[in-house]
């Protein structure tokens, strides 16, 4: 099963060789409400680690998502076009944002995985 | 709880989509106590509304025992101070109810207290809660426990027993829906709130949800949509001034306003759709295709009814007719979006 990690303003990420899969967590999705509209970077950009990658526009407000990793913007997922709602419905599935070719694998490393997380998440609470 | 964005409401806004259609299917509640509730008191209805005629444009003589009108506290150069309800309470001569909003209370008061005049006073009500119930069901749920409901016109007020609670009831709200605005004393106000939420078709309405319904029935909202600088004609609330008052004038701003209503104002408060998906927030520019600042965004966000983002703002007065195309700036980037008919969400108030 490939690792989820996660980074301290919510977003995931899953590593597959030198693809990098980037989505905003559950907990996220659950503060910010329900999301009527996803701005999605686009293909080619590049994002240095901490860089605005995308927007989530929810009822009440708009979020910024932070890229977790640096690299290019290789794929973004057109299906939050038509059901932005997806990203409450699925945050941690069907309902990742973007796909980034990545080179520096010590920035997956640096992020929380699953226990520190659900540990982190626990603190704020 | 420190998620990254452009700004975070205090309010989690889980359940917003829920609660905002709960209200137009069945009936939502809402505590609006904070907002400010207060007597005018005089010899008789003829002093307490001419001295309350001098602040606003409304027809206040002419309310018949237990009508309410809308109506704005204007300031002397045609602005508003604030915009609030204003009742003739029945078997009660010699009084007018004012409803206000809770951020101006103060200032109102204030207001009322220095300009009011000579043998009328104002006294606060500090010891009573506001509940609303709004929505399709509202009716039916408010006859189970409080008569005479039904026969409530819409813009009408009485004194009421909800199960034996004595209290003020007005068939108004805040929505665009049939609704009830009930005031009670602050002691049974629970009590009030506990029945109407046994009920099941009531829900408890959050504000996220009371803003998105308001936009969606283009009903503004104080220091976003009108403030000090913006006149009841600019901001199209010249239908609340009474067609005697525009004739004789005699309240704060008239200069102004009646100016306005004889010209047009340079201004005007206008609906805004947006294509696509993205909503345009408070703040956002409104410009012309050549980029030519016509105005900026005063309310913004997503209509759950609608089913897509929705605004309101103020353009130059040449470009306020319906389906005019603009720009918003949003995020630094033009979005087109065109001039849309208000409200956006057709207004089912009671016949």
């Amino acid at each position: 099963m490939t690792k989820m990690r996660y980074t301290k303003e919510h977003e995931w990420v899953r590593l597959e060789g030198r693809t990098a899969t980037v989505g905003i967590s559950n907990y996220a999705q659950e503060q910010l409400g329900d999301v009527v509209f996803v701005e999605l970077p686009d293909i080619g950009k590049t994002l240095a680690k901490g860089d605005e990658a995308a927007v989530v526009e929810s009822v009440k407000a708009a979020s910024e998502i932070y890229s977790p990793m640096s690299g290019e913007v290789i794929e973004v997922n057109e299906a939050l076009d038509g059901d932005p709602g997806k990203v409450n419905s699925d945050a941690e599935g069907e309902a990742w944002f973007l796909k980034l070719k990545v080179v520096d694998d010590s920035e997956f490393d640096d992020l929380m995985d699953e226990i520190e997380y659900k540990e982190f998440l626990e603190e704020e609470q | 709880m420190p998620f990254a964005g452009y700004e975070m409401p205090v309010q989690y806004p889980t359940g917003i989509v829920a609660e905002h259609l709960h209200t137009r299917a069945a009936a939502g509640l809402f505590d609006v106590s904070h907002m400010g509730q207060a007597m005018v008191v005089g010899r008789d209805h003829e002093s307490v509304a001419k001295a309350m005629e001098r602040l606003v444009p409304a027809d206040v003589a002419g309310l018949e025992p237990g009508q309410i009108r809308y109506s704005q506290l204007t300031n002397p150069e045609g602005g508003i101070i604030d915009d609030l309800m204003i009742t003739h309470p029945q078997g009660e001569d010699g009084r007018l109810m004012l409803v206000v909003n809770a951020s101006r209370k103060a200032v109102d008061y204030d207001w009322l207290r220095q300009n009011l005049g000579a043998g009328v006073a104002l006294e606060t009500i500090e010891d009573r809660g506001l509940v609303a119930l709004q929505g399709p069901k509202a009716a039916e749920v408010m006859a189970r426990h409080c008569q005479p409901v039904p026969e409530l016109a819409f813009m009408t007020a009485a004194q009421a027993l909800f199960d034996g609670i004595g209290c003020i009831v007005s068939r108004s709200g805040y929505t665009g829906e049939d609704g009830f605005e009930i005031s009670v004393p602050e002691v049974d106000a629970v009590a009030l709130a506990e029945a109407l939420l046994a009920e099941p078709e009531v829900k408890a309405i959050g504000l996220g949800a009371r803003d998105s319904l308001r936009l969606e029935a283009g009903l503004c909202l104080y220091g976003h949509d009108i403030d000090e600088t913006t006149s009841p004609v600019e901001a199209g609330l010249a239908w609340s001034i009474g067609k005697r008052r525009r004739a004789e004038g005699g309240f704060m701003g008239a200069e102004r306003i009646l100016g306005e209503l004889a010209n047009g104002p340079a201004r005007k408060r206008v609906g805004i759709a947006p294509e696509g998906r993205a909503p345009a927030r408070e703040g956002a520019v409104i410009q012309d295709e050549d980029g030519k600042t016509l105005g900026v965004v005063t309310s913004g966000g997503f209509g759950p009814s609608v089913g897509a983002p929705i605004a309101m703002g103020y353009v130059a007065a040449a470009a306020a007719k319906i389906d005019t195309a603009l720009d918003l700036v949003v995020r630094g980037k033009p979005i087109p979006a065109r001039v849309a008919k208000l409200p956006f969400v057709a207004h089912r108030y009671h016949k």
